[in-house]
């Protein structure tokens, strides 16, 4: 606060600071809005920026770290500065550019980073606490104190962007795939003249640019093309490639990433430019080109100059400045000073004094002066201090005076005593560098070049050629001829005969070289990165701590880390680390540039694939019967399944979740029930070698496996270890339908494809998943087999007829139905599968033929507790660790034979006896509900270390047929032999359960109840 | 963003496909079984090559063909596809399918 507290700044003012005349904005059509609660006025055409300093307003945020008044920098996206929150309520938007926000009628802008308001900061007081503040210093302070996670909270206020909003996103999203022979990305003098030359070789063109018009910097000069301003020229060729078919021009559009196979991303702002969005329409679209050829024609950005408190509002790129006269009719200040270390300063001082802004001096640091320009600067009355430059600037919410003084021989001290001008705008150029971003993203690798001091891209990666600016030449003249050259060669490439462009006559000074002017000697504090609050004394320190590298330094100091992604600090911050280190900036290198170029919203990114379409709901044909008949259902991968059935005829308002599966359970057990298992994977295997096949896949022989019999089997990985378990029936000669677990049907088709294809292609196999194709439904229970002989009266299913494991392929009700006599449940069972389309006929049959016998549906729930009662193994036994051994199946391998799995899983550590394996598990009390996924150990009370003896797998809270819980688990072999009992612990639940280890199999051990 | 040229569908976007893994392998013959070193590099060693890099993707979303992939894993060019089982041999002016 010491030179500005006695400065008055307010609202009240401010003065109307635009032009009466020029500019692209359409006076006819006022714009009102808000900054921070006040209303302004603008017009169409204007950005956000643009409407606000033409209202005089200056000071638009605070910074990152020092809560520094800051002002409007740039003029486009790279804006370090003028981040403001946009909009309100679920559209709010936090980090928005002002300089690239379009403005639109009601638009509402709020500053960040301030609190209670933008000058009253109560959080300026980082500034005073600067000198502790730097490089670091949060970590080197509080990390490794007890309580980071107490302070972090506190920190992070403090040192933040805006805020988000917490309510959904209203607006649509959009996605579209584009092809075309050459994709140009910028629509400025380079991008046009190879539109031209490529869409007149009659080549697929896509031009794209982030503006809501062509031209490019050519819109904020004063250039003249052939003697005419050179919107006359743009307008001509927009005008040409507008009737040519095979050419889009998008604007708005902002390629953001340049992906492998010249694949180039970007967003397109469809309606960022409206209140909201249009009815149907989305707010904005991805657009995913891919593109034989790529011309990189997106220009250059202007960096700042490293001079003490730089970065007052008032200070602006030059470039910026003579935009904001040039495209907006908006004069950014009464009195300017211009820096420079190039001739692009004087473009600025020109076009502001043509306006009559008063152009008190032009500082440039270069020994050498252009006297191209000397009779304009005559003309105009404009000064020119040459090997000076800015020492330090005053004015606390906004510049009032400049400190000028001249550079000593070797550019270290200022040599004379600096003298003070006063001044409200001091636009600064301290060079181009060309937007290698794309190039970079393609595999590119960029080189320095000495003679316009900056990076620009190397050895071509891809197919993505950078032209004009964004190559490093940065005369109109050359960009105009950059472009037609590359498109013609493009073409020419692509096999079109190429076209012919007469290149526009320019009407450009001569420039002199740039001579470097990493930072100027003083005092104060020097912004590198104005959004990060990264100084050039935080570079130095960094340097002195060792963090030398530009990866480094970048982490180190946050440089280049804002949502700007330093667009205007990288390349100043890597050189004065070279000049720290006394190396070339080429040997420094620069950091790698990611995608996305410009911040992009996640909605762009998802697109439609939220909500219900973020992935498939699959629902088994007698999906609507359950919704309709008290169905709960549950998510098992894609599928939703009926969890359990609240029936209302049963117990009115008394069934709940556990007398419901209570209920379903003992319905199974005592008479019969009916489950929906559609879901298990269903492949159909045919040709002669199939046999042979299934006797390679699964563990045990298949090769005698009868027709209209089934069979159990297990499928090892290659590596010995359990994979899959599920049935497969022999229907014919050639001919087998196998079933796999819901989870792994889709692993199991493609593992044995792979076989099919790759190992064994001599085999003569198909297989195909017919998952989909069929409708699978379980009739379980005592009484199953009367139900099934009422539903085919004229069909014998008498045990002898139709044995256990029997499969056969029955008309029920004229529907083709293929029976099978397996079992899960561990009652007598009949799986009947039918075409899908008849699915929920025969469902519905079932359950009215079966009402004598009060059949009733059940769910996923009682199926599992069934499954468990019975001992059977499932997917949370099935966790890809286990040995066929581990879950008692070692009956299943086949000593006679080789299978997948067979060579590995005769290793040693999967042969050790003390492997943990399957037990069933009761809780000592009787009661406890054991948590799935609980530890196993010797003792609750042991203090860590504990060693681990094994884990519950599936837990039972109630077996309905015992009358207490159950569990099945692993427990180590050792353990099994020595103790009846374990300890389950759960400690993110904090509890712990004494457990008795017993047979996995708790009902019908002998299987009686299958087999008669 | 990969463009994978299916043999048998031709150029599709490889979100149609899923990554299986090395192509160079081969399931030892069963008269191999005795043979430790073989089951072992077969089931368990994997090179991490920097350069060419001959792999497997099926075409799940499509016909459902494992096809054999070379791929630069610096650049993420893919040099040529072929059948699982087709030489896909390197010439002077690099991959080049063989028929
Ligand atoms: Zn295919």
């Amino acid at each position: 606060m010491k030179k500005g507290s006695s400065e008055v700044f307010s609202f009240k003012s401010r003065r109307q600071q635009r032009l009466d005349d020029g500019g692209q904005i359409n006076r006819l059509e006022p714009i009102n809005f808000t900054f921070d609660g006040k209303k302004f006025t603008g017009f169409e055409g204007d950005t956000l920026a643009s409407a606000l300093l033409a209202n005089g307003v200056r000071l638009v945020g605070r910074s990152f770290k020092y809560h520094r008044p800051r002002g409007i920098y740039s003029a486009g996206i790279e804006e370090p500065n003028a981040l403001v929150a946009l909009r309100s309520g679920d559209r709010h938007e936090p980090n928005t550019r002002a300089t690239a926000v379009e403005l639109f009628p009601g638009l509402e802008a709020k500053s960040q980073n301030r609190w209670p308001n933008l000058l009253l900061d109560y959080l300026q007081i980082n500034n005073l606490l600067s000198p502790f503040l730097s490089a670091g210093f949060y970590y080197k302070t509080f990390m490794g104190l007890p309580g980071w996670h107490f302070y972090e909270y506190f920190i992070r206020k403090a040192a933040g962007m805006g805020d988000g909003t917490k309510f959904k996103d209203p607006d649509k999203y959009d996605k579209k795939h584009m092809h075309c022979d050459i994709l140009i990305v910028g629509g400025g003098p380079t991008g046009i003249a190879a539109a031209v030359t490529a869409g007149r070789a009659g080549a697929r063109v896509i031009l794209l640019d982030n503006h809501p018009t062509l031209g490019g910097q050519l819109n904020g000069e004063l250039f003249f093309l052939d003697e005419k301003p050179a919107h006359y020229w743009i307008e001509k060729c927009v005008e040409e490639l507008d009737d040519m078919e095979h050419v889009t021009i998008a604007t708005r559009t902002s390629a953001f990433g340049y992906y492998d196979s010249d694949v180039v991303n970007a967003i397109e702002s469809v309606s960022d430019h409206l209140p909201e969005p249009p009815d149907y329409q989305c707010r904005q679209r991805l657009w995913q080109i891919r593109a034989k050829r790529v011309i990189l024609a997106t220009g250059a950005t202007e960096r700042p100059l490293v001079f003490s408190n730089n970065d007052r509002p008032g200070v602006m790129l030059a470039s910026a400045a003579r935009r904001y006269v040039n495209q907006y009719a908006v004069r950014p200040g009464n009195k300017a000073v211009i820096f420079t270390n190039n001739d692009d300063g004087y473009k600025t001082a020109f076009d502001l004094a043509r306006v009559g802004i008063e152009v008190v001096a032009v500082v440039d640091s270069r020994k050498k002066i252009p006297e191209h320009f000397e009779k304009e600067l005559n003309e105009k009355e404009i000064e020119v201090i040459p090997r000076s430059v800015v020492v330090d600037t005053h004015g606390y919410f906004g510049l009032n005076s400049v400190e000028i003084g001249t550079l000593s021989q070797d550019g270290k001290t200022i040599e004379s005593n600096p003298f003070i001008v006063s001044a409200d705008l001091l636009a600064v150029s301290g060079g181009w560098s060309p937007n290698v971003h794309l190039y970079c993203h393609s595999g590119g690798k960029p080189v320095y070049n000495d003679a316009v001091e900056a990076f620009v891209p190397g050895a071509l990666s891809q197919n993505g050629h950078s032209a004009g600016a964004a190559k490093g030449s940065f005369s109109l003249n050359d960009c105009l001829h950059e472009g037609h050259d590359i498109a013609s060669t493009l073409v020419k490439a692509l096999n079109f005969e190429s076209a012919k462009q007469i290149i526009p006559e320019t009407n450009e000074k001569n420039i002199v070289p740039i001579e470097a002017l990493w930072r100027v000697p003083g005092k104060g504090k020097k912004f590198v990165d104005l959004q990060d609050d990264v100084t050039e004394s935080d570079i130095t320190l960094a340097h002195r701590e060792g963090y030398v590298s530009v990866e480094h330094l970048k982490r180190y100091t946050t440089l280049g880390m804002g949502t700007d992604q330093g667009k205007t600090s990288n390349l100043n911050g890597q050189a004065i680390m070279a000049q720290e280190k006394a190396e070339p900036i080429e040997k420094i290198g620069t950091t790698t540039f990611r995608p996305p170029y410009t911040p992009i919203t996640m909605g762009t990114l998802a697109g439609r694939d939220i909500g219900l379409s973020y992935k498939h709901t699959r629902r088994s044909a007698m999906h609507n019967w359950h919704k309709q008949n008290g169905a709960i259902f549950v998510e098992a991968g894609q599928w939703l399944r009926p969890q359990y059935y609240l029936d209302e005829l049963e117990q009115p308002s008394k069934e709940n979740m556990d007398t419901a599966i209570n209920r379903e359970v003992q319905t199974v057990r005592t008479s019969v029930g009916l489950v929906d298992v559609s879901t298990l994977g269903k492949i159909d295997i045919q040709g002669k070698d199939s046999a042979e096949f299934l006797n390679r896949v699964y563990t045990n022989g298949w090769t005698k496996l009868p027709i209209g019999k089934a069979r159990y089997g297990i499928m090892l990985r290659e590596d010995g270890l359990v994979f899959d378990d599920g049935t497969t029936s022999r229907l014919d000669e050639c001919h087998y339908f196998m079933t796999t677990t819901t989870s792994n049907a889709a692993a199991v088709l493609s593992h044995m494809e792979y076989y099919l294809q790759v190992q064994w292609p001599d085999l003569d196999v198909k297989v195909t998943s017919v998952t989909e194709q069929w409708a699978a439904m379980a009739l379980a229970g005592p009484k199953s087999r009367e139900v099934l002989s009422k539903l085919l009266p004229t069909r014998n299913v008498d045990n002898e007829s139709f044995p256990f494991m029997g499969v056969r392929e029955f008309d029920i009700e004229g529907v083709p139905a293929r029976i099978f006599r397996i079992s899960f449940s561990g009652e007598l069972s009949y799986e009947i599968n039918v075409p899908a389309d008849f699915g929920e006929f025969i469902w519905q049959r079932v359950l009215e033929v079966g009402r004598t016998y009060n059949i009733r549906p059940y769910g996923t729930e009682a199926m599992g507790i069934m499954r468990i009662e019975k001992g059977h193994v499932a997917g949370p036994e099935l966790d890809g660790r286990m040995t066929a051994a581990d879950l008692g199946l070692q009956k299943l391998l086949s000593t006679k034979k080789d299978f997948i799995g067979s060579k590995m899983m005769d290793r040693e550590g999967l042969k050790d006896k003390n492997r943990p394996r399957l037990v069933g598990l009761i809780p000592v009390d009787k009661t406890s509900r054991v948590k799935s996924g609980a530890i196993l150990v010797k003792d609750p009370t042991l203090a860590p270390p504990v060693p681990k003896l094994g884990h519950v797998s599936s837990s039972a809270y109630l077996s309905p047929t015992l009358g207490h819980p159950i569990s099945l688990g692993f427990v180590s072999g050792d353990i099994i032999e020595t103790s009846k009992k374990v300890w389950a612990v759960s400690p993110l639940h904090n509890e712990s359960h004494e457990l008795e280890i017993t047979d996995p199999i708790f009902y019908d051990q002998k299987s009686e109840r299958l087999h008669d | 963003m990969l463009i994978i040229n299916c043999p048998l569908c031709g150029p599709r976007d490889h979100a149609e496909f899923t990554y299986i893994g090395d192509a160079t392998k081969n399931r030892p013959k069963s008269d191999d079984i005795s043979n430790d070193d073989a089951w072992y590099d077969y089931v368990y060693l994997r090179d991490n090559p920097k350069g060419l890099h001959e792999e497997l993707w099926q075409h799940s979303f499509g016909c459902r063909c494992f096809v054999k992939v070379v791929r630069n894993t610096v650049t993420h060019q893919i040099i040529a596809t072929g059948m699982p089982k087709e030489d896909l041999i390197l010439d002077e002016k690099g991959f080049e399918r063989s028929v």
